[in-house]
């Protein structure tokens, strides 16, 4: 049967091939966007572009900055599947589908690129058979974008048990028949070249943020000696991108030193790894924050495992553009929707009785169709259950895509952002982080916030503590870093701020010592990195 | 062959011949021949919503497609409509059982409504629908059938039975049977037809005025009782029969008699659906002996399997045309679980127009398969609908050709060559 097919050598310039279906809709429009201008010249494209990326290396992708807002961004990611808009939501199809749902479908939500894991896919149907039936896009039939991820993932999360990391590579315990399968930055890049989606994941040692010590130190820097690896590895750079994944834990120290290994790479798009793995939310964002502050403007930037609706808004604002996460599916299966005001929980016995759509704002096929009463019948008892409520669940999230990119390009994003919190929190009582992200990300959210002295107070310290530093400075790249962070620590840490009003002055001298000895410390890492 | 569905039944009916309405509400079924196979044409009327009727054309033998609540087991509403059929079985204890209120689906307006069907489906209504909600002969006493169902043993009177009828307001619904296994006594056989009778009457007596109502006919495997049983049906003032008491142990053998034996008394000119016939050689055993609907799990019971029909839509019903691979098949369906699959990048059926077949390779659907991933079921039941539904239009127009009964025999005497084969080497 094989031998009928020809393998496709060059996927940047073919097509997938597509059968008829009945209800999708005009698919990829973008076979005369393709291949991008970058290699010939910009001028093909009309629209204004406020960026995009240097001609150097190899990349098959152009991204080009539409629209900013302080630092949020909208932009066009051109890939060799599909033409996306960003920000995006990517949803995990981890075994070469997404749980539930038909392509058609998939389309239908607005789904731009899905997500494969290579280590899942590896193991069944292994990359072989993908690679003779012409890659996982003909395999599945998918005629977007795609992502395949590295495998580290695995090592941090479900399977730690079944793995050993050491320099060369891990070594997995195959779930599937106990065999031991070793997977080595070369071996993970292989593998996601015979799978050929548009953009692959460099290996990188993952480790859970909330271990400390030496552990967080080691795997940055395996990290970095093993994207040389993977580079050296990468056999298709002109038809798949591989991103390079900032690691580095919780240390703002360490997170720099990775930024500045990667950025010196110069790879088609970054991704910052290592979080959503049970940190608090405030290193969360903080971390976020100062990657995506030293991150290229030019490139995309990919925060990896973050879904939660909140999440992907303060990400946004502070200027990432692509997301995954299982969460709208999985929480899809265990019976929750996604709805502006959070969640609903539709195994609840109260939804028996409620003729409502789940969410009467929006307009996908399940909310014009049924009603609560009705989902709630089907919810983790029957798979169309699932079926039906992943639906909701990633319309949610591609529609929440589609308003963050619009209201950046038509210039109301802070406005947008101003009433999604204010739905999702019709008290007032916005989160800190979210609080402190937004007056980092430069967004006034004052209006739907119950304590604006809190933030306007974090922000008075924060300044204080920021001019103190650049003065006595040497390096002014490295100061707005560590002004960020040394800055933002601040704010967080004189939040009840009546206390800190009080004895402001005792505490700021405090934080100001704190701060040099930080600066000093920065100052000598400087020194060594240098050397 | 010819397999376009929309050219399926123009029915050039003369008006001589026997064309009947029935008076219920919006039902309408006309009808060609009399006795054996037939076909016909279910015409019904739903209210759209501007009060302009939708009619439903419905071209019988027909499958009516086997949904749990409301829904086929793997295909949400956006592809159904990928599917050529528009008459759909639910089972009303479903909805009861989980917890909501008739208050609340009456507050929706009907199970049309509820489903979302927006007036482009009918609506079948039967208890049992052999998957989930299972009649249990033991529990069931003189006031009420019982059913077996994930949420407990339920029974059903016809008082509250009617009452579900009223709020969800199907097109099409029977009344309550007490189905019996074959092996029950003579004694059981006669209680269960003397039930069976006096529920029809309450549920006629209380009169929901709502759809058409189609009476139950039980009896087991005793020729006697299901003859008297279809007798006082026939009585009665309903818009069509539903047959039950089949798929419950008996002989395949003795089938052809117990129905001939209900068609004589049944009159002509109304529809008739059965439930618990499913292979292909029982379908063909009731349309020769004159079924118009067909109530059957087959296809989902195909689906969870991991199999998909492969056996060939001949317009003769000729069998042997087909080279099935010798790996895990029967020669009329693939086990698509099956490690020959793994690389096989081809449709199911070649010519097969059915989304998944469109779409989609039997490798790929192996592989779904293999790690247990849920499309796998949604992709076989989209293609296991269509061909069974592309199997009763070839029926169909072998009927209307007149050359049935040839085509029953070549199909029947085909399917059984590779396994005579089989019994020859072994």
């Amino acid at each position: 049967m094989y031998g009928r097919m020809t393998m496709s050598i060059d996927v940047r310039l073919t097509q997938i091939p597509k059968r008829k279906t009945w209800n999708t809709k005009s698919k990829s429009d973008n076979k005369n966007l393709w291949p991008p201008h970058m290699f010939h010249n910009h001028k093909g494209i009309n629209t204004t572009v406020l960026c995009s990326a240097p001609d150097i290396n190899p990349m098959a992708l152009r991204f080009e900055v539409l629209a900013r807002f302080n630092r949020a961004r909208a932009a066009r990611l051109t890939l060799p599947h599909f033409v996306c808009e960003t920000p995006l939501f990517m949803p995990v199809g981890t075994q070469g589908t997404i749980k539930g749902l038909t392509n058609s479908q998939l389309e239908d939500i607005g789904c731009q690129i899905i997500l494969g894991n290579t280590y899942h896919l590896a193991l069944r149907p292994t990359s072989e058979l993908l690679e003779e039936a012409g890659g996982l896009h003909k395999f599945m039939n998918w005629p977007r974008a795609m992502l395949t991820d590295s495998g580290g993932f695995q090592m941090v999360v479900s399977l730690l048990h079944l793995a050993d990391i050491t320099e060369k590579g891990v070594t997995f315990q195959s779930p599937v028949d106990g065999k031991p399968m070793l997977l080595t930055p070369e071996e993970s890049i292989q593998i996601q070249n015979r799978i050929g989606a548009d953009i692959i994941m460099a290996l990188d040692d993952v480790v859970k943020t909330t271990i400390t010590g030496p552990r967080i130190e080691e795997a940055m820097y395996r990290t970095l000696r093993w994207i040389d690896r993977c580079i050296e590895a990468h056999g298709r750079p002109h038809d798949q991108n591989l991103f390079g994944i900032v690691q580095g834990g919780l240390d703002p120290v360490l997170r720099d030193i990775c930024v500045k290994g990667l950025v010196d790479r110069n790879l088609p798009g970054y991704a910052i790894g290592g979080l959503a793995g049970g940190e608090d939310k405030d290193s969360f964002w903080r971390v976020v924050a100062q990657c995506t502050g030293s991150l290229p403007e030019d490139k995309p930037r990919y925060v990896m495992g973050v879904g939660y609706p909140l999440d992907v808004v303060v990400c946004s604002a502070l200027g990432a553009d692509m997301y995954d996460c299982v969460y709208p599916t999985r929480t899809a299966r265990f019976g929750t929707a996604l709805v502006p005001e959070g969640v609903l929980k539709l195994k609840q016995r109260a939804m028996a009785d409620d003729t409502r759509p789940i969410d009467s704002t929006c307009s996908c096929m399940v909310c014009k169709n049924y009603s609560r009463a009705y989902i709630h019948i089907l919810v983790t008892k029957d798979a169309m259950g699932s079926q039906l409520l992943s639906y909701h669940n990633l319309y949610y999230m591609m529609q929440l895509s589609k308003d963050l990119h619009s209201s950046i390009v038509e210039g109301r994003f802070p406005k947008f952002v101003c009433d999604f919190l204010s739905k999702m929190f019709p008290e007032g009582d916005v989160p800190e982080w979210v609080c402190n992200a937004m007056e980092v990300a430069g967004i006034d959210i004052s209006s739907c916030c119950a304590f604006p002295e809190r933030v306007s107070n974090a922000k008075e310290v924060a300044e204080v503590a920021g001019i103190d530093i650049s003065s006595c400075c040497a390096f002014p790249d490295r100061v707005r870093n560590a002004k960020e962070v040394a800055g933002i620590d601040i704010s967080s840490d004189c939040t009840l701020s009546s206390s800190c009003r009080k004895h402001g002055s005792d505490i700021m001298s405090d934080e100001y010592h704190k701060l040099k000895l930080e600066m000093e410390r920065l100052r000598n890492i400087e020194d060594a990195l240098r050397k | 062959m010819s397999l376009s569905l929309s050219s399926s039944l123009s029915l050039p009916l003369p008006l001589s011949n026997q064309i009947t309405t029935t008076p219920t509400m919006g039902m309408k079924f006309l009808v060609k021949k009399a006795r054996g196979a037939r076909v016909g044409a279910l015409e019904i009327a739903l209210l759209g919503n501007n009060n302009n009727n939708n009619i439903i054309n419905i071209n019988t033998p027909n499958i009516v497609i086997s949904t749990c609540k409301g829904l086929p087991h793997f295909i949400s509403l956006d592809l159904l409509s990928s599917i050529p059929s528009s008459i759909l079985q639910v089972s009303n204890l479903h909805f009861t059982s989980e917890g909501v209120s008739t208050n609340t689906i009456s507050k929706l307006g009907g199970l049309h409504q509820m489903l979302g069907l927006n007036n482009k489906y009918v609506i079948v209504s039967v208890p049992r629908d052999s998957i989930q909600s299972i009649p249990q002969f033991k529990a069931a006493t003189k006031f009420a059938p019982s059913f077996d169902t994930p949420s407990g043993r339920l029974l059903v009177k016809p008082k509250e039975y009617v009452e579900m009828i009223s709020c969800m307001k199907p097109n099409i619904w029977a009344a309550l049977a007490d189905e019996v296994p074959a092996w029950v006594s003579h004694k059981r056989n006669k209680t269960s037809v003397d039930r069976t009778l006096k529920w029809l009457d309450d549920c006629l007596a209380l009169n929901p005025e709502t759809g058409s109502i189609f009476g139950a006919i039980v009896g087991g495997s005793n020729l006697e009782e299901r003859r008297r049983c279809a007798e006082e049906v026939a009585k009665r003032n309903v818009s069509g029969y539903w047959i039950g008491g089949f798929g419950l142990g008996e002989c395949m053998d003795e089938r052809p008699t117990l129905l001939s034996a209900i068609m004589d008394v049944l009159p002509d000119d109304k529809p008739r659906m059965i439930c618990g016939l499913g292979l292909p050689e029982e379908i063909l055993q009731g349309i020769a002996a004159g079924i118009d609907l067909f109530d059957t799990t087959y296809i989902y019971t195909l689906t969870l399997g991991g199999f998909a029909l492969t056996f060939p839509l001949d317009k003769n019903g000729n069998q042997q045309n087909f080279q099935p691979s010798q790996i895990e098949s029967d020669s009329t369906k693939i086990n698509l679980r099956a490690t020959a699959y793994r690389n096989d990048t081809s449709p199911i059926l070649e010519d097969c127009s059915c989304y998944t077949c469109k779409n989609h390779t039997k490798a790929y659907i192996n592989h779904l398969l293999n790690v247990h991933e849920m499309l796998a079921q949604t992709l076989l039941e989209i293609h296991n609908t269509h061909h069974y539904l592309m199997f009763f239009q070839v029926i169909r127009d072998a009927i209307q050709d007149g050359r049935f009964e040839k085509f029953r025999q070549t199909f029947l005497e085909s399917r059984r060559v590779p396994f005579e084969g089989e019994a020859i080497s072994a």
